[in-house]
This record gives C-alpha cells, structure tokens and sequence, in this order.
C-alpha cells in the first residue's frame, strides 16, 4: 500500500513538473502549474543585482497567510522581521508558535485534516519524511529557480549537507540528497562535545577526543562537585530525542547502520557487531558518568545541568552549548569550549571517521495550502541571505545553513567568543549528515530503540547487550515490514 | 375510536396553544442534543476501531476487528491495563485516606488556622497539572532539587525518582496525591459541615468515644459524600495522562505506559488511530463499570444515612 503511494504521488509530481524538471537542479525548475508561468530564467535583466531590485515583491499583495513555527532562536529571529516581511510584500501572517514538547502533535492533527489550516510549518527532516509520504508536503521544485523566486535567493548558497538532508525520492530506505525538496533549511545542528574548561581545568582532566577518553573522564567526573554532579549530560527520554543526537553520531562513528536493504525489504541491523559493541559502551558510559535521573533527561535539562555547573560536559546540538556560553545566560556562561565527536579508537577509528548526525530545522508548505505563493514568498524570503546573515549575527542562529554567511568577517566575528566553536561547527559539517535510513516509521522504531536503551540502562531485564538488541531488531523489522523497497 | 371521535380528538388537540404543545419537546431538546453530541463521536470511535484509520493514509478502509485482536495479543496493553488500575486504585486510595484525615482535622479545629488553612490547601488544585509535574521534576532532581538535599541529610544520595522503573510509579503517585488530595477535603469537609447536630450531642451525653463517634455515626453518614468523592476521583485517576507525560512520557522502558499513553503514543505519534481507539475504548468500559459499582454503593449508602435502609 505505501510503495503504491509512493508511486502514486511520485508520479504525480513528475507528471506536474513536467519535463526539465531536474529534482537535483532546481534552479531549473519549471514554475507551479497554478500560475500558468513558463520555466525560464527568473529575469532577462542585464546583471542579478538589477534582476533583484525588479523583482516583483508586491504581487501577492492583500494575501494572508497562517504560519505555525515550534518556539525556538531561529522562529524568534522570524518572529522579529514579521512586519518588514508585511511591509516589503503586503502579505499578512498570522503566526503562532508553540512549545516542542508537543509541537508535532498539534502539527500531525492540523496536517491530517487536510483544511489547509496552516499554509508554512516548522519541521525536521525526520518528520519531513513521514509527513511527505502522507502528502502533506508541497514540493518546493515548483517554486525555486521560477519567476516566482528573487534572483538573489541563491539555492547554491545552501550549504550541501543541509539542503540535501530535506531531499529526499519517496521510496523507503533510499538515502536523503535525492529526489524532490521538500523543505528549506533555517539552521541546523551537529552533535557535538561542549565541556566545562573552568572545571575540566581544576580536576586536571584533558578534554576527550577519543571515545575511550570520554568514558574515562566522564567516570573520573562522577560527583566532581559533590551530590547529582557528574561528567557527561545527554538525554534519555524514550523517544526519537534520545537516539539521534549524540547516540546516533557515535553509533555512526563506529560503523553501525540502523537498517540495510536486503532482498527489497528494510532489515533492521541494530544487533549487527558494531551496533552491539558501541551500544555496550553507551549503556557503560551513561550508567557510570551520566545523570542519576538520565532517563527523565530531555535537551532542556541536558543544558540546564551544563550551565548550572552540575554537568562538566554535555554530548548534544552545539547550539545547545552555545546558548549555555552566551555573557549572562548560565552560572557557567564563558567557561564553554566545543570539542569534536569522540571517535572509538578500540573499534580502529581516527578523526577521519567522525561523523555527527544532523538535525535540520526547516519550514515546508503545506500541500492543502490555498496560498501557496504567497507562502512561497514568506518561505523565500525568511530564508534569504540577507536574513540568514542577519539571524545568524545578530539573533544567534549561529547554525547557519548557508555558505556566504558562515564563510562573512561578521558571523566569523559574532561566534569568535566560543572558544573552538567555529574550529568544530566547521570541521564537523564535513562529516555530518542524516545517518537515519529515510523511512516513514522513523518516530516509532526510534521510540522503541530508545525504550531499549532505557531498559538496559535502568532494569536488568535483559542479561546482555545482545539480547536486547537482537528483541530490538525483531520489533523494528515488524514495524517496518509492509514498506518494500525497489 | 370513531371517526368522528378522533376528528374531534384532533380538534381538541389543535386548541391547546403552539407554545405548550412544544414545551416537552424543548424541555428534552437539550439532553437529546447533549446525548447526540456525546454519542456520535462515540460511535465514530467504535467505527474508527475497526479500520486502519491513519494520518499517515490518504484513505482508510475497514479491517474488521484486526486492531482489537492485535491490541489483545500485545503485551503491552495487558502491562498498560495493569498500569492504569495500579495508579488509579494506589493514588485514589491514598488521596481518600489522606483527605479524609486532613478534613476531620480541619472540621474540628474550627478557628482561624483552619480557614487559613484551607485556604492554603486548595492551592495545588488551582496549578495546571503540567506545571506542578515541571516544579516537583526540579524539586526532585539529583543535581539541584531541594528533596534530594533533605534526603541528603538522611544519608540518602542520588535517589533515582521518576528515572528508575522501580520507583517511578511512586514518583508519580506523590505528585498526583500532592495536586488533588485538596479535591478530598474540600468535597469531605463540605459533607462534614452538612451533618446533622443532635446525633452527635446524644453521643456527647451518653459519653460515646471519639471513635464510637467516628466509627458509628460520622462514617456511616458521611459514606454519600466519600462515594461521590472516590467516584470522580477513581474516574480521573484511571485517565490520567499530564502527570506521567511531563515526567517521563511513560518511561523509563515501558514502566508507566497507561491506557492514556499508550492511546496518546499510538494516536499522535504514531498517527494511527484505529490502532490507538481500541485502547481508549477499553479504559471506557473499565471506569464505566467502576463507576456504575460506585453509584450504586453511594446510593444504597445514602439510602442507609436517611434511615431507609439497615
């Protein structure tokens, strides 16, 4: 049934796009059939400086369209520009945001009515992929590179990585990169180490590189401080949060895949040796130098505990850290420094193999939308360079998805103050991307491998690492075993 | 009846004014309406339980009853059944216990304390249960709560809360005993102020013991109000869902996956509902005959207080 919607929808897109419609060259793409528009250069203008300043902002004037954001740095640094964005475009948003904590939930309900309630959303490319099977998600080909986009909203200023995390073809178990856009960038993050210089510093501990020194100090750490201090914060509650940040980065770093296609079905490979090996270091690492309380630990008291001085480093999104390190936002604000991602030189890794997972937070058009040009302005215009220089200078979306930013004097200038922060951000980029096999039960088998984790952690239910994750690989092949793969 | 009997039956009919011959009509109306309202998306409930009805489909279509057989063969719902009737029945039982303590108290002392005190005790009631989960989640916590500072002094370190299976039951008990104890009291005091004067007068003159009175006149007619009491808050209890989603969104592992949050996780999550309905349903049928016991319990009690039955 969902190959046959995947097909289905895919179709449905190819045949809308028509021919030319490269979905790895959208600067090329053919404008939305609703307009009646031609594909063809955005402007017949002698130079792209000119080009811009005749671009026709005004043409959806008097529309008004409804936004629903999760609250976060990058929706306030939204939230902020709202008026000029009216004023510029005489487009009204009616905008809203809520918590994350049940963001997705309120998003699932408004998506699946199909009311078209919601014209832009915030979303992650995890969600993208369950949301875009259910064809809630309007493909962005049909509006990039078209007269409907400026001239100077330059899609190959995107950085590779991020952009290509919210690509992805449909088909279960086909990596992301490929296939149509299904959303835009508004920052990103890697997972990376922050730690403590102040009291790394007075407990004469050198800062990790390695897996194995991670482990060693975070034991070394364990009540530095007396009382619920320990070395290492990262989160534990039993869903997707727990797995993706630092535990996928090293599960990633030490060769294990979450599935592997074989004989056109996804067959879950979290029982396979590296998995189990890096999993036995995790349940190690967590029980002996994490929080006491690690399986009530979501992101929020992850930094909380980090800032407050209780936590002397924390494994998670760097802005994360960063928002810790800001002059006035913690107890231990100026005393962050960012490391890399500890790579297990007892499995034969090096620096070369580290690799940190991403998230992506990104807003997509909602496929009911009645308004979609206009909420193709409101997209493009949020995530210009202009505003990405902007936010990411002044607002501290310091994650920038976009090239000439993270390459200005000015964003080098606006994160100089974190010692190694740029070094790491930088680096790391390199090797990130989503190590998640792109399928539309991601939140479900992620629940469960999180509920393992916690099991071994917190019970003796299962006598080995093994045995949970060979249960663990049963219950995630069932969840996934009407999806085939071509 | 003739003819002409019901021609002038009709008549007669037709003499009574507009506004009188639609007076039960209206009078009903507003139940009717209410009980519509109630059970279409009752039905549709059922209805749903019976398809695959996701999110995640563009359409649904219906599959007999494969997600109850499927909801009865999984562990998990009996673990979840077993969960919600451990949490309902524990914190119920406590609250009451607890509430009707603090309410004797109350009602005897009698002075300004005790106004000042209800006062005080209603406060919880008046929190959103999320907030009071997100404050008592500080106040435990092992890095800067202040429960783990007096533990502290008892030589107790590190005490694990919310975040071990073994104890997060517990965790969740207290705080859920912390917010609506004050619903106890409130409903007993309230019953205690409205019994009769000269019951316990004779007593007093008889030389009747406190306990003689308690357990011989004040709990046999005070037993309606506890009833109502441990009706509405049995009811709640089995539902219950803010307080462990806050604290632990029903972890750790599976250790406080309810009704409630399972329904919730399968539902919203998961984004099927037809798998998710079924569980709903069974909580339904488990607090209606929870209920339907209570109500009778209460009415027979009232029936013994009013002297109309031994």
């Amino acid at each position: 049934m969902r190959k046959l919607m995947s097909l289905v929808l895919a179709a449905t897109m190819v045949a809308a796009t028509l021919t030319g419609c490269g979905v790895d060259s959208p600067q090329t793409a053919p404008t939305p059939e609703s307009d009646g528009q031609q594909a063809a250069p955005a402007t017949d203008s002698a130079t792209p400086e000119a080009a811009a300043e005749e671009f026709d902002w005004k043409k959806f004037d008097g529309e008004e369209i409804t936004v629903l954001f999760s609250e976060h740095t990058y929706a306030d640094a939204v939230e902020e520009k709202l008026d000029e964005f009216t004023e510029k475009t005489g487009i009204k948003v009616n905008y809203s945001s809520m918590p994350e904590g049940n963001y997705f939930e309120k998003l699932n309900v408004e998506l699946s009515s199909h009311s078209g309630s919601i014209d832009v959303f915030m979303t992650g490319a995890y969600q993208s992929w369950e949301y875009a099977t259910a064809g809630n998600l309007e493909p962005l080909e049909k509006y990039i590179g078209t007269t409907l986009t400026s001239p100077d909203w330059d899609y190959d200023d995107f950085i590779p990585a991020v952009i290509d995390a919210l690509k992805w073809d449909l088909v279960p178990g086909h990596a992301v990169g490929s296939g149509f856009q299904w959303a835009l960038p508004m920052g990103w993050e890697v997972n990376i180490l922050t730690y403590n210089k102040r009291i790394l510093n007075e407990k004469g501990i050198e800062p990790p590189k390695t897996a194995e020194q991670l482990l060693d100090a975070a034991k070394a750490l364990k009540e530095f401080d007396g009382s619920g201090s320990y070395g290492l914060a990262v989160r534990g509650l039993p869903d997707w949060g727990t797995i993706h940040p630092a535990y996928m980065s090293m599960y990633s770093t030490w060769g294990a895949k979450d599935f592997e296609i074989e004989n056109g079905k996804l067959v879950s490979k979290v029982n396979s040796p590296e998995a189990v090996a890096m999993t036995e270091y995790w349940v190690d690492l967590v029980k002996n130098g994490s929080a006491p309380q690690w399986a009530t630990y979501g992101w929020e008291m992850c930094g909380a505990d980090l800032g407050a001085g209780k936590a002397a480093m924390m494994w998670d999104a760097d802005r994360g850290g960063y928002t810790q390190n800001t002059p006035g936002s913690s107890n231990e604000a100026g005393n962050m420094a960012f490391g890399m991602v500890p790579y297990p030189e007892s499995a034969g890794k090096t620096e070369a193999d580290m690799k940190s997972n991403l998230w992506v937070w990104s807003m997509a058009m909602n496929a009911d939308s009645t308004k979609k040009e206009a909420a193709w302005y409101f997209m493009q215009y949020f995530t210009s360079p202009e505003f990405m220089l902007w936010s990411g200078v002044e607002k501290a979306c310091t994650d920038t998805p976009r090239t000439s930013v993270l390459n200005s004097d000015a964003y080098k200038q606006s994160v100089a103050g974190a010692e190694g922060y740029y070094e790491a951000f930088s680096t790391i980029s390199k090797n990130a991307s989503i190590f998640f096999t792109a399928q539309p039960y991601f939140t479900e088998t992620t629940t469960e491998w999180a509920k393992t984790l916690q099991d071994l952690v917190t019970t003796d239910k299962y006598s080995s690492v093994q045995e949970a994750m060979d249960q663990l690989k049963v219950t995630m092949d069932e969840l996934v075993s009407d999806l085939e793969v071509e | 009846m003739t003819a002409k009997n019901k021609s002038n039956g009709k008549s007669e009919l037709n003499k009574v004014p507009f506004s009188t011959r639609v007076r039960p009509y209206l009078i009903v109306a507003p139940s009717l309406i209410i009980t519509i309202g109630i059970m279409v998306p009752f039905a549709m409930a059922i209805w749903y339980s019976l398809t695959n009805y996701s999110f995640k489909l563009p359409n649904h279509k219906f599959i007999g009853i494969s997600n109850w057989v499927s909801m009865l063969g999984d562990p998990a719902f009996w673990g979840a059944v077993k969960i919600s009737l451990m949490y309902g029945v524990i914190s119920t039982v406590l609250e009451m216990l607890i509430g009707l303590g603090v309410a004797i108290l109350l009602n005897n002392l009698n002075n300004g304390l005790s106004k000042v005190l209800r006062v005080l005790l209603v406060f919880p009631l008046m929190i959103a249960p999320v907030t009071a989960t997100i404050v008592w989640q500080l106040m435990l916590n092992s890095s800067v709560g202040i429960v783990e500072k007096l533990l502290n002094i008892f030589g107790v370190y590190n005490f694990p809360w919310a975040a071990a299976p073994g104890t997060a039951m517990l965790t969740v008990i207290i705080i859920d005993v912390w917010i609506n104890t004050a619903f106890i009291i409130l409903l007993v005091l309230a019953g205690l102020q409205s019994l009769p004067k000269s019951p316990f007068e004779s007593a007093l003159i008889d030389g009747g013991s406190a306990w003689f009175n308690f357990t011989n006149l004040t709990l046999p007619m005070l037993k309606p109000s506890l009833y109502i009491a441990l009706l509405f808050r049995f009811m709640a209890a089995l539902q219950e869902y803010a307080i462990i989603f806050a604290l632990t969104k029903g972890g750790p592992g599976n250790a406080l996956m309810s009704l409630s949050l399972t329904a919730y996780q399968k539902g919203f999550k998961f984004q099927k509902f037809g798998a998710a309905i079924p569980f709903i349903l069974v909580l339904w049928l488990i607090i209606n005959i929870a209920a339907k016991r209570i109500v009778n319990l209460q009415r027979t009690a009232q029936k013994q207080a009013a002297g109309l039955e031994e």
